[in-house]
């Protein structure tokens, strides 16, 4: 009992969640009044807080008109969530009828290919044999388009916001990718750094909108494959773009600053290059990775949502242009629950890196 | 024959306009199996002395010799303990033993090697903890993992570079007694640096003062000829051990004020000026 306490304390501090902690205390009975104050001010006092905002924002929502109605105040986002949540339900229904009908369609295919080809086999002249058999064929060709038909539906939220977390880490793999040999090198070399500096320093600041037109026009000509939509390749390459610069510098910085007693080490063992690089260096540097890793794939969710608006990747960043195009008090609640999906998703992912980087620092105490 | 000699070493360091000369004029040459404490002042050069020996550094002139072959770098027959342990924070006790096995043993099979860590973690006592990373053991323990690594390269020099210089007096003299046992087992030259005259009374068979910097030198070398092994608990009314305390306490004190006197005065002239009086 008391171990399982402590493993759930702990998987609370790793998980950057040790707001909870003094719930966790307060069940085992421990110190009962301090754990209230804690909770009181830790946990009640940012509850109220929200409250107070939403209190705010319905207010100030209330007053304002546009030509869409009225904004949406907390209470119209809300009736809008429970709208988009009813469509997804609506969405499934209608894809399993989708599904049922192509199957009785192909049923009924088959049966007419089946008798066409019964009817070639009786004795008949050549070219009514022949018919049939043309008749039955094509009704068999019917039947397996009516099998392998997909439900195009209208893509609900659940879909976008499946479709954004795909593009977003496939933009992150890319910078990942090339972030993390180019900051290595940086760090390892000085003469490296300086002639990387300039680039690095160029390109950074450029906002992630000046990239999407180049993104478009060269995946547009260089890219002619199938398995990926063009639009979600080019949204990927302006995540990229953007999102790989924290990882570099961090990555570089980890590199150039490896303690001095690690490298004594080195060289007294005399670790060749590559196995200084992934036993000392690398090892040494990771927390500081981790923690440009994190801030990239801050970055790449918020570049994200523009680029897809841009570039019109079926993500939420184009839902939340297609409900602007919507011009309706409906469609514009619906952008403000697109603002908090972004925000709970663009939230977990933090704390998934958090945790991850948590995992690989070595300053923390064991089990971490 | 000497297992390593250094002959008329000078070294110093940064540009010619602002150089600091560190050690001038070294001489020295250690036995096999013999152990050798060389004491002296902080700042006065003896980590530069002891990177010489290791190979970390390379004299500007002079040579030093390890059987009878110039150092040119590193080797893992002279291992070294650093006084700040220097064990790597992300891999366990068993990790950091492993990680320089594994290079100086490359041939090894995975049985073999993992023997080979558990016998040397074993001989400094470890052994319950090698599952632990070096931020949760204490300094004793942590350098006790630095000792059982450089030990598991089986060097034919043992290099001590203040090992225990951050720790607390038990814990320091639990491991005084462990490394003279060791040295016992394993028969091993050892260099001892440290700025404890008790300590190299009490370990070493010659005791070899290195003088203020800069420009240190070694002084005139003490034999300590105590019967092994030697019980600190009876030492302290040892008349011998207390005599040859005195000596070497004695002369590192008259090397610290003569350098004091010899030290070039720095008492800049003070212009004779004076603030002028502003009258409001």
């Amino acid at each position: 009992m008391k171990k399982f306490k402590h493993i759930l304390l702990k998987t609370l501090d790793v998980a950057a969640l040790s707001v909870f902690e003094p719930i966790v205390r307060l069940c085992y009975g421990e110190d009962p009044r301090a754990q209230l104050r804690k909770i009181g001010k830790f946990i009640l006092i940012p509850i109220v807080a929200f409250i107070l905002f939403l209190g705010v924002w319905h207010v100030t929502a209330s007053g304002i008109e546009t030509k869409f109605g009225k904004m949406p105040t907390p209470g119209v986002t809300w009736e809008q969530t429970k709208v988009m949540v009813g469509q997804v339900f609506e969405n499934r229904r209608s894809e399993k009828a989708f599904y049922v009908e192509q199957k009785t369609k192909a049923q009924e295919h088959e049966t007419k290919a089946a008798q066409y080809a019964a009817a070639a086999e009786l004795p008949k002249n050549a070219s009514q044999k022949e018919a049939f058999l043309a008749e039955s064929n094509a009704q068999a060709e019917l039947a397996v388009n009516a099998r392998s038909a997909t439900f195009a539906g209208t893509p609900t939220i659940i879909y976008r916001v499946v479709h954004s977390l795909k593009t977003v880490f496939l933009g992150f793999m890319l910078a990942t990718l090339i972030a993390l040999p180019i900051g290595i090198l940086c760090g390892l070399n000085p003469v490296f750094m300086a002639a990387a500096s300039p680039i690095i320093q160029i390109f950074k600041p450029v906002s992630p909108v000046a990239w999407v037109p180049i993104a478009m026009i060269l995946v547009g000509a260089l890219y002619s494959g199938s398995s990926m939509q063009p639009a979600m390749l080019s949204s990927a390459i302006v995540v990229a773009m953007c999102s790989l610069w924290p990882t570099l510098t961090n990555t570089a910085l980890g590199v150039a600053s490896i303690d001095k007693d690690h490298l004594n080490v080195a060289k007294v063992l005399r670790l060749g290059w590559w196995t200084r690089l992934f036993k000392i260096v690398i090892p040494s540097s990771l927390p500081l990775i981790f923690a440009g890793l994190r801030i990239s794939l801050g970055v790449g969710w918020m570049v994200l949502i523009a680029a897809e608006l841009l570039v019109q990747n079926p993500g939420l960043g184009q839902f939340v242009w297609d409900r602007f195009q919507d011009n309706s008090a409906a469609a514009f609640g619906q952008i403000f629950v697109a603002i908090f999906i972004i925000g709970i998703i663009g939230f977990f992912l933090d704390r998934t890196m958090i945790i991850l980087q948590r995992s690989v620092s070595f300053d923390a105490p064991a089990g971490a | 024959m000497p297992i390593i000699e250094l002959n008329n070493v000078n070294k110093g360091f940064g540009p010619a306009s602002n150089r600091s000369e560190v050690l001038a004029d070294i001489n020295l040459s250690i036995e096999e199996n013999e152990f050798v404490a060389i004491v002296g002042f902080s700042g006065s050069g003896k980590s530069t002395l002891v990177n010489l020996l290791t190979g970390l550094e390379i004299p500007d002139t002079g040579t030093v010799t390890f059987e009878e072959k110039p150092v040119t770098g590193p080797h893992s027959d002279r291992g070294i303990v650093f006084q700040n342990y220097s064990l790597l924070p992300w891999l366990t006790v068993t990790g950091n033993v492993e990680l320089a096995v594994k290079q100086v043993f490359p041939q090894m099979s995975k049985k073999e090697r993992r023997d080979h860590v558990a016998r040397y973690i074993e001989m400094v006592n470890l052994t319950p903890a090698s599952w632990k990373r070096p931020k949760e053991l204490s300094g004793g323990m942590r350098q006790r993992v630095s000792v059982a690594r450089t030990l598991a390269m089986q060097p034919k020099l043992l290099l001590l570079d203040e090992p225990l210089g951050a720790l607390d007096a038990l814990t320091r003299a639990q491991l005084q007694d462990e490394i003279l046992n060791i040295w016992d087992q394993e028969k091993k030259t050892v260099v001892l640096i440290t700025n404890d005259v008790d300590e190299a009374v009490l370990m070493a068979d010659r005791i070899i003062p290195l003088t203020p910097g800069p420009q240190a030198t070694l002084g005139k070398e003490f034999r300590v000829d105590l019967q092994r092994p030697r019980d600190r608990t009876t030492l302290n009314f040892n008349p011998e051990f207390k005599k040859i305390r005195n000596t070497v306490t004695q002369y590192l004190m008259e090397l610290n004020d003569e350098a004091k006197r010899l030290a070039p005065v720095k008492d800049l002239p003070l212009p004779d000026i004076h603030p002028i009086q502003f009258v409001a």
